[in-house]
């Protein structure tokens, strides 16, 4: 059913007791051309996009848990695409071309909200670094814009931008074209969709091994049975290592665990993103009016959705040196995710050893506003053999080749990318 | 909060310790890029008993190899890296 004005009329004439299940439930099939394994927002959109872009419908999304219940409903819903190498510009600047249509494409609303993302500079050398990259955003066609102190100060009222901050705001690095959006309605979104063009997603559904014949995978072996494979892809986030490791790869991948955590909702107050810069802290207010907020890795491998409380403490202190009115605020909920950190910062979206697997990883907490443009390019390196022109430069042998995708320069260490 | 329990130091907070890196090999001088691309970038990245090295910053300095459960976060053995009694 099409969502519009005139189905919500036509079921509130009957008191949406009519309203049918948003994605199909099925039993699933002996086998089928293409098992995307991991049904999150990137597995999910891949699906779609193999439906839509590549006539691909013979597909499966095998998801361990239920829709939405992973990193797509656990992270701080930021999208922009303000990055310096022209590798990631390109890619994350696409996923945000297809944000600005993805309600109508999914023809479900995502609640996508261009409000804005900000960048604080500190100092005179943050200041320089964000000159030279909103310049080569400005040469790739993505907008950029430096605010000074005075006009981030009429933007965000509620920052500290006096010169009694513990760090004061030398200004900052603005992307209008950047924002939020609705986390779960992108994986329900994407599952309707996708299900909608005949993508069967099957929930409850571990991966427990593969059967391999030669140098190809003929079968996915699962808590319900063996499904047998033309093409295998994985996107399942900070189990990448456990999943490849089922397939016999090693990855250059740790899996690190990320905690967020929201406030309880207020009446609005911050209208954009806004991060620290002489911290780790970003903060935006939801729909609901919670504070929305977000710092550091706890700096050590973990598969614990679960993290300590000197990272939180540290993030709060952070966003209390930017907004002191939130000094008395009560918090509302807080939670981990696990993240893919990849080695040099940025994704892995690659053919593999193995001839017919694909990894879709290693999205170092940057994952969410990738979804889009992870699943259009992951969809096409899938049904070509061979990557996009976005997701050429993201392959797995560039760690042998020494063509790494550092953005921040901090080299071989996953936690600190 | 969790404590380590330094073997030089005695039990410690956690936030005394930095974590360095996955426990490995260290290839030899004259290892080949094979086998350096494995040690820099390749990860065991298991969902279970990890070893790999921490050093304790603001205690002895001294990098000390610990197996914890990335389940559970539990320390399952914790050591110095380097046999004690070693000159550097």
């Amino acid at each position: 059913m099409k969502y519009s004005v005139f189905s919500l009329a036509r079921q509130a004439l009957r008191g949406h007791l009519d309203w049918p299940m948003a994605w199909r439930n099925p039993v699933p099939k002996k086998h089928y051309d293409v098992v995307v394994i991991g049904g999150g927002g990137h597995g999910l959109a891949t699906a779609f996009y193999l439906a839509k872009n590549h006539g691909i419908k013979n597909v499966a999304v095998l998801e361990k848990g239920w829709i939405g219940g992973g990193n797509t409903g656990r992270n701080t819903t930021i999208v922009r695409s303000n990055y310096l190498l022209d590798d990631n510009a390109h890619f994350y600047e696409w996923s945000l071309k297809l944000w600005h249509q993805l309600s109508q494409e999914l023809n479900y609303n995502v609640m996508f909200s261009p409000r804005g993302v900000i960048n604080l500079a500190h100092t005179e050398g943050q200041r320089d670094q964000m000159f030279q990259r909103g310049n080569r955003m400005l040469l790739n066609g993505i907008d950029a814009e430096w605010m000074s102190r005075s006009e981030i100060a009429r933007h965000v009222p509620h920052l500290d931008c006096s010169d009694n901050a513990r760090f004061p705001i030398f200004g900052g690095l603005m992307q209008r074209r950047g924002g939020t959006a609705r986390h779960d309605a992108v994986a329900w979104g994407y599952a309707r969709a996708a299900s909608a063009l005949g993508v069967d997603i099957i929930q409850n559904c571990e991966v427990k091994g593969f059967t391999r014949e030669g140098n190809r995978i003929t079968s996915v072996q699962t808590t319900l049975g063996n499904i047998d494979a033309g093409q295998v892809g994985i996107a399942v986030a900070g189990h990448s290592g456990v999943v490849a490791g089922l397939a016999g790869l090693k990855l250059p991948i740790e899996s690190h665990v990320l905690q967020a955590f929201v406030s309880e909702p207020l009446k609005p107050i911050i209208d954009t993103v806004i991060t620290y810069g002489a911290g780790h802290f970003y903060i935006s207010q939801s729909d609901k009016g919670e504070m929305v907020m977000g710092g550091d890795l706890d700096f050590h491998p973990s598969y614990a959705q679960k993290g300590n409380l000197p990272i939180l403490q540290d993030a709060i202190a952070n966003g209390l040196q930017m907004f002191p009115i939130l000094s008395r605020v009560r918090m509302l909920r807080h939670w981990g995710g696990i993240m893919d950190m990849s080695l040099d910062g940025s994704p892995i979206i690659s053919k593999t050893p193995i001839d017919n697997f694909y990894i879709n990883g290693g999205w170092c907490y940057g994952g969410f506003k990738a979804t889009p443009a992870s699943g259009w390019v992951f969809a096409h390196t899938i049904a070509h053999d061979a990557p996009h022109t976005l997701n050429r430069a993201h392959s797995l042998d560039r760690f042998e080749t020494g063509k790494m995708i550092d953005d921040k320069g901090a080299g071989p260490t996953a936690q600190w990318h | 909060m969790q404590l380590f329990n330094c073997h030089f130091c005695g039990p410690r907070d956690q936030s005394e310790y930095t974590y360095l890196r996955e426990a490995a090999a260290i290839p030899g001088l004259e290892a080949g890029t094979a086998d350096w691309q494995q040690f820099v970038y390749e990860r065991e990245n298991p969902c279970g008993a990890h070893t790999e090295w921490w050093q304790h910053n603001h205690g002895c300095r001294q990098i000390l190899q610990i197996v914890r459960d990335t389940r559970t976060h539990t320390v399952l053995d914790i050591r110095p890296a380097r046999p004690t009694g070693t000159s550097s």
